[in-house]
């Protein structure tokens, strides 16, 4: 019995054991579920969240960029079909295997490994590096012969710049290269779609706009193991191409231009006078902007840096020169629209022999014999230096210097759009003062008169003050790309209704004008001015009659300018050495300013040649064959306007 | 009753024992086990490869060895009690010399047809040892040193020789059933109250002489951020294929985490992992509810048994079984720290699915010879 109730004891005690560990065991349960409940239902969101992130990886598709064409569409910046060589990294089992295999096959250099071995790593274990980015059709081949040999490489078809009229266009165009961290800080657009391999633009239009031309990244995403192997593809949002831009250049004629330029350095500008359209915009020596694309060579930069012409300086807009007799008509107009001289003011040019002289200084005029008696016509179309001493000595620098800027000296042309462009020097007592901290003395006065001394200009200011003149005196908008709220017969009527308005007296003081607004105060000072450069081609003793068209439709007005690049001493004068006896750095540059048809103005140009000597030698014998390819050409252009117009 | 104290006194006909087995638990298993099938399946992305082949055989065999084994009379289990005990702890012992080394420690011995845990037998054997051994002890006895001294020793030496293979996790687990043992004998509550206070108070000299990997699991518990990539991985991994399993789960092989093999050792310790990113919430409390009726299920055998030994092992094993799930489940949802331990009947491996099924079968053999006194 004892043991009876001994177990009915013990019995009693397992129960209520029992009894207290399921109780322990239920509480248990209640916190498994719900904590069951808590990550499964009140947080589910976030661990989708976060599921999502771990099994979708995303990435991004280079965009192609914008085709870039000239007005008449054909294209002068492509995208070109190239074969490159990628390497999945993840699917590599031996890196430094596969590069000496790869080395082997399509000829890696030893400066490209090293390149790959630093981009390797930047790059992350599942990433994908570019091994090759062109490579010809005979090692693509080579490499799909042995692809089975190499994990992890792919063949790749891409795109990739192409520039078909390489040389021709280097200075307008620009080229493009691979992103800098730089690049990516400065431009938004470039940071936004950046993908590894992404070209951006490095100067030129290609540069400006950037932003317009590179599209926008494309996104693949796809689901991938814990490892990073992609599993599938789940979505794909395509990459957009960048905007196609039209610029306002004329292919054929910036070709002419080029070839005109041909070994020679210099620049060649064209502008609509009236829309402000550059037409060409050449500039001597040019590179090719191909080889910048893939990165160029060691041996290829070498040639374009190292070479005396400075192919890589655009001279046209960054070449900085005295612009010399070139300045003239404008020395001219500005004394006659301040009233300092009227029309019968004569100046006697006497020689060599018997120079003009200011305070013991002795000035001489080009022309060793001298020109005899000269009005304002003669002196413009002769180029008499004497004349231009004394009407400026009259003037005075300062208003010499408020009419040279309002004609478009002394500022950017394209005001921001091109990065390298400058605005030169139109010198004046407060400049000199301000930047020389020293007195202007009357003799700088004097040489300004004839385009030396401190003044430094831009191949493409001369265009534009040119156009500014030959329109009738009217401020336009330069530029490069064609903007189709630009219309033509608007701006005509709008000069129309500016021409009758009457003069404010403010006209002849330090004023900004806005666009297509009158710059002048009397219009029979311009038509002079017009008149005299039309006498200088078309005239007999004019400095450039012989590079004149007898052609009607052909005709045009000019002007030559020689501008020193080295003081010339008596000895030089005495010596009077024909070109090729000089040193090449010391020769002259040469300028020809120019509008055409006279009769109808439409087009402004500016040549210039790097020591190419005399303006009337060197340069305006291309300015005739370049007139007569612009005007023979003008029909056309107008057809693709009216087009360009009613399409809009 | 006292006269009819001696062992297999009662007889049972063919009839009597077919009657007395119980067919719900025997189902619950059936339905655990298919459910472990489907989720080894899906696993291997839906192949029916390796490990689902493997899983699938070694359930059916070790199931129908439940079936078998629960006709062995519950009196043979209770005389061979000691003899299971001492052939675990041989068992054990021969791992440390003729052991397979899998990464980073030795716990299994290669038996030809598959290599056995021998710590997964213990965790029975301690059982039916313990068992055995309270099954005489009055309960005024079992306050004295005697009999306290003794089931520690008996205790510590399998949970030491498990430690140093090493293998945390299952010594907690071999410990814990012990002590419910322990518990359910009847020692008082002050011894503990003691042990657990002196735990706490050396628990930083344990700690010390932890693996530096064991050091950083627990650290890695408090906080998984810690090293994401590295500790902290598979927990922070866990938790998202849970969480983004929400209610009605991803859907069957629908389960990116575990397809896609961010979950670590998902046929193993992750299990539950996968199965509750695929059939979410619902799905996991199905699985819950079943594991909590197969433990009523046994604990009512043993109410319904009337020796001493049959109801410390139903209950005890009950209480294991419990504990098993418990710290699995709570691993894998983050509240405890990982230290590798099974699901049983869902986890993969042989010697886990082997255990759970032995120790089935005695709570069968009790239910079966119910009338069984064992010499009380």
């Amino acid at each position: 019995m004892i043991k009876k109730t001994g177990n009915l004891n013990k019995n009693k005690i397992i129960s209520r054991r029992l009894f207290v560990l399921v109780a322990a065991k239920i509480g248990l349960l209640g916190i498994v579920t719900s904590r069951l409940y808590n990550l499964q239902i009140s947080q589910k969101q976030k661990y989708e969240v976060l599921s999502d992130k771990n099994r979708i990886r995303e990435w991004k598709t280079p965009p192609q960029r914008g085709i870039i064409t000239d007005y008449f569409n054909n294209v002068i910046a492509d995208n070109q079909r190239v074969y490159q060589v990628h390497l999945s990294l993840e699917e590599v089992s031996n890196f430094n295997n596969s590069i000496f295999k790869l080395k082997n096959i399509i000829g890696l250099k030893e400066d490209e490994i090293k390149k790959i071995y630093e981009k390797k790593e930047k790059s992350k274990p599942w990433d994908t590096l570019i091994i090759s980015e062109n490579l010809s059709w005979k090692e693509f081949s080579k490499l799909n012969l042995y692809l089975h040999e190499l994990d992890g490489a792919k063949p790749v078809l891409s795109t990739s710049r192409y520039y078909p009229y390489a040389d021709d266009l280097v200075h307008v165009v620009g080229y493009v290269g691979d992103a800098t961290t730089q690049d990516i800080q400065n431009k938004k657009k470039i940071e936004e779609n950046f993908v590894p391999g992404l070209k951006v633009g490095k100067i030129g239009i290609e540069n400006s706009k950037d932003t317009d031309l590179i599209g926008n990244h494309g996104i693949k995403r796809y689901e991938v193991n814990a490892s990073g192997k992609k599993i599938s593809e789940i979505s794909y949002n395509k990459e957009t191409q960048g905007e196609n831009l039209r610029t306002t250049i004329d292919l054929e004629i910036q070709q002419l231009a080029q070839e005109l330029l041909k070994n020679q350095a210099g620049s060649i500008c064209v502008m609509d006078i009236y829309t402000g359209e550059v037409i060409t915009m050449a500039s001597s020596p040019t590179y090719d902007p191909n080889k910048f694309t893939h990165g160029i060579s060691t041996k290829d930069w070498n040639e374009i840096n190292n070479n005396k012409l400075r192919p890589l300086l655009n001279k046209s807009l960054a070449g900085l020169y005295s612009p010399g007799s070139t300045i003239k008509p404008l020395v001219a107009l500005a004394a006659l629209e301040y009233g300092i001289i009227d029309t019968k003011f004569k100046v006697n040019c006497k020689g060599h022999d018997h120079p003009y002289e200011l305070y013991g200084e002795r000035y001489h005029c080009w022309k060793k014999n001298g020109h005899g008696l000269m009005s304002m016509r003669n002196a413009i179309k002769q180029s008499c230096d004497i004349y231009f001493y004394e009407v400026a000595r009259l003037l005075g620098v300062d208003k010499l210097s408020l009419i040279a800027k309002r004609y478009g000296l002394g500022s950017k042309v394209l005001e921001d759009f091109f990065s390298e462009e400058k605005k030169g020097i139109v010198p004046s007592t407060k400049w000199k003062k301000q930047v020389l901290e020293q007195p202007w003395y009357l003799g700088e006065t004097v040489i300004t008169g004839i385009g030396q001394g401190y003044i430094q200009t831009t191949p493409l200011q001369l265009c534009l003050m040119t156009a500014q003149l030959a329109n009738g005196g009217y401020k336009i908008k330069p530029k490069l790309i064609y903007d189709k709220e630009i219309d033509l017969d608007k701006i005509k009527s709008k000069i129309e209704s500016e021409k009758n308005k009457s003069v404010s007296q403010n006209i002849l003081k330090d004023h900004e004008f806005k666009h297509y607004e009158r710059l002048y105060r009397n219009p029979n000072n311009l038509k002079l001015v017009l008149d005299a450069m039309y006498g200088s081609t078309n005239e007999q003793f004019g400095t450039s009659f012989k590079s004149r068209h007898n052609e009607d439709k052909y005709k045009f007005a000019g002007k030559t300018g020689t501008s020193q690049v080295k003081r010339i001493t008596d000895q030089d004068r005495e010596l009077d050495l024909d070109l090729k006896e000089i040193e090449y750095k010391s020769r002259d540059h040469a300028l020809f300013i120019a509008f055409a048809p006279y009769d109808k103005p439409r087009y402004s140009l500016s040549v210039l040649i790097e020591h190419g000597g005399s303006g009337s030698k060197a340069a305006a014998p291309l300015a005739k064959k370049l007139i007569k390819k612009i005007l023979d050409r003008h029909e056309l252009r107008e057809k693709i306007r009216k087009d360009l117009k009613n399409i809009a | 009753m006292i006269l009819s104290t001696s062992l297999n006194s009662t007889s049972y006909s063919f009839f009597d024992k077919l009657k007395a087995v119980d067919y719900f638990l025997i189902i619950i298993v059936a339905i655990i086990g298919s459910i472990s099938v489907v989720s080894i399946y899906s696993t291997e992305s839906g192949n029916f490869s390796f490990y689902t082949k493997n899983h699938l055989t070694r359930f059916l065999v070790f199931f129908s060895m439940f079936l078998v084994l629960s006709f062995v009379r519950v009196s043979v289990w209770y005389r061979q009690a000691y003899i299971f005990y001492i052939l675990g702890i041989l068992l054990l012992l021969l791992v440390i010399f003729f052991g397979i080394s899998a990464s980073g420690s030795k716990r299994w011995i290669n038996f030809f047809i598959m290599n056995l845990q021998p710590s997964e037998l213990m965790k029975i054997a301690i059982i039916v040892c313990f068992a055995r051994y309270y099954h005489r002890i009055q309960s005024s006895d079992i306050q004295s040193y005697k009999y306290l001294l003794q089931p520690i020793i008996l205790l510590l030496i399998p949970c030491y020789l498990v430690i140093t293979q090493p293998d945390l996790g299952t010594a907690i687990l071999i410990a814990g059933s012990g002590l419910a043992i322990i518990w359910l004998a009847g020692l008082n509550l002050k011894y503990f109250v003691y042990s657990g206070l002196i735990l706490l108070v050396s628990l930083p000299f344990v700690i010390s002489f932890l693996k530096p990997y064991q050091k950083s699991r627990i650290l890695t518990f408090f906080n998984p951020d810690r090293d994401p990539l590295g500790a902290g991985y598979q927990i922070i991994q866990s938790k998202i294929a849970i969480g983004s399993g929400g209610f009605l789960g991803k859907g069957f092989l629908q389960g990116t985490q575990s397809y896609l093999e961010f979950l670590p050792e998902k046929h193993t310790d992750f299990i539950f992992t996968l199965f509750s990113e695929e059939f979410g919430y619902v799905g996991s409390m199905v699985l819950i509810l079943l594991y909590a009726l197969l433990i009523y299920r046994i604990i009512r055998i043993g109410f319904s048994s009337r020796s001493f030994f049959a109801k410390l092992y139903c209950f005890g094993f009950a209480s294991a079984l419990f504990l098993y799930i418990f710290v699995n489940i709570a691993m894998v949802l983050g509240l405890l720290p990982i230290v590798g331990a099974p699901l049983p009947i869902m986890s993969y491996g042989g010697s886990s699915m082997l255990s759970i099924m032995l120790g089935l079968s005695i709570v069968m053999s009790c239910k079966i010879y119910s009338r069984d006194t064992i010499g009380n």
